[in-house]
């Protein structure tokens, strides 16, 4: 399990691999919005953490076709489902590796981008812990959307339509964490709906993903 | 221990394509087996080797004993000869690779990227991975496609140093291995009747 962690790690940082990608397209959003809405800074405060959960959001569904489909083309997906490792192990290892190389990134850089859309002082923490708490549930969901759509050419649209409205209940409690931590109010509610969904996903999808994606092998 | 298949029934796309397959192979020995293209060799293998349900019949002793080897190799291209097949060997719990690298002579290729190799030398890197599995049954699909004569004499040493070593290995193939020892197994008698469409019961 290590290896194939350290292996998809090592994939994704090498040419080609993609890391990185998700966080520059982060980073595009957030720098268009106030090109979009206009410089006023009121606007752009009350705006911010929905603006900045899209961002994370879309920047984590651009990455999830890569998940499964490269395994899947070379075949090695084929050999992995042959060899010691449960599969309920190797899609939880799959979407471990798409959160360090996609999620870990946004969380860190979400404070960097606050700036830019002049988040209060107050939310910057409420930010990074609720897209540190948000951000697995987005890579476990988007592995169970992967391995749906795994070996249907141009799977990925498909895959965005699946898996986006199975993204909403996560985007609307961490973006309700991001703006209550700005306007100072309390985010116990929402922080803790959101970790219920996080967890919830991690302790059940893999044995979805695990099921589909053994069913799209035959 | 050896590999059993008895009235073993495959489908492929929920149509059957074998029926009333029966075979044995026993430690220690080689089955190849032929047919025409589409007859249905490569469903047949993935049954064993436990990608597939059978649709009925049974299988005993495969499961954990089978390496499987497919059409594709399973290699990344931006990895190293040495890191592809270390890679298999940590899946599998097993660390000798240095044996598998000279029984393929990859030995000058280690250090290269798996993208950067050529059709034939891709090939015996993914039979390389067979030997670092450690697993006694190993089930071929086509393992000679693409290699040159001095290979494919390669890789016939490699499978009689597994038979020896009280290994097995099921081979489909439509070219001559370079292993008259082995047997031969035709699944052409076997091909399922047409229009006899199996239902999936799950969209029924």
């Amino acid at each position: 399990m290590i290896a194939l962690l350290t292996r998809d790690l090592r994939l994704a940082v090498r040419a080609g691999g993609g890391f990185g990608l998700g966080l520059a397209f982060f980073l595009i959003v957030t720098v268009l919005v106030p090109f979009g809405v206009g410089p006023e800074t009121a606007l752009l405060t009350k705006i911010a953490p929905g603006i900045l959960w899209i961002g994370a959001l879309l920047a984590c569904l651009l990455s999830l076709d890569r998940i499964l489909a490269l395994d899947w083309e070379d075949g090695s997906l084929d050999l992995l489902a042959t060899a010691p490792l449960p599969m309920e192990g190797i899609v939880t290892i799959k979407a471990l590796a798409h959160w360090i190389t996609t999620g870990l990134p946004l969380v860190l850089a979400a404070p960097a981008l606050g700036v830019l859309l002049s988040l209060p002082t107050e939310g910057y923490l409420w930010l990074v812990v609720s897209l540190a708490v948000g951000t697995p549930a987005l890579s476990v969901i988007g592995t169970f959307g992967a391995a749906l759509t795994v070996g249907l050419k141009r799977g990925g649209l498909l895959m965005s339509l699946l898996v986006l409205p199975m993204y909403v209940p996560t985007l609307i409690f961490g973006a309700e964490v991001a703006r209550r931590g700005a306007e100072g109010l309390t985010v116990q509610t929402p922080l803790l709906m959101l970790a219920g969904i996080s967890f919830g996903a991690l302790a059940l999808l893999p044995f979805a993903s695990a099921g589909v994606l053994r069913v799209n092998l035959r | 221990m050896e590999l059993t298949v008895s009235d073993l029934t495959v489908a492929r796309g929920g149509v059957p394509v074998l029926s009333g397959v029966n075979f044995s192979l026993q430690d220690g020995r080689a089955l190849v087996l032929r047919g025409p293209n589409g007859a249905g060799k490569t469903t047949l293998l993935r049954t064993i080797a436990g990608l597939q349900p059978p649709l009925t019949g049974d299988i005993q002793g495969a499961g954990e004993r089978i390496a499987y080897a497919a059409h594709a190799d399973g290699l990344k291209a931006m990895l190293t000869v040495t890191e592809n097949l270390s890679f298999w060997a940590q899946v599998f719990g097993t660390n000798d690779i240095s044996s598998a690298i000279t029984a393929f002579d990859l030995d000058k290729l280690t250090d290269r990227l798996a993208g950067t190799l050529s059709a034939g030398q891709k090939r015996r890197l993914g039979l390389a991975r067979l030997m670092v599995t450690g697993r006694p049954v190993w089930v071929l699909d086509e393992p000679t496609v693409s290699l040159d004569a001095a290979s494919v004499a390669l890789f016939a040493d490699a499978v009689r140093g597994h038979l020896k070593a009280g290994g097995a290995a099921l081979m489909a193939t439509h070219i001559d291995l370079g292993i008259p020892e082995a047997d031969v197994f035709d699944v052409t008698p076997y091909r399922a009747k047409p229009g006899v469409a199996a239902q999936d019961e799950a969209f029924l």
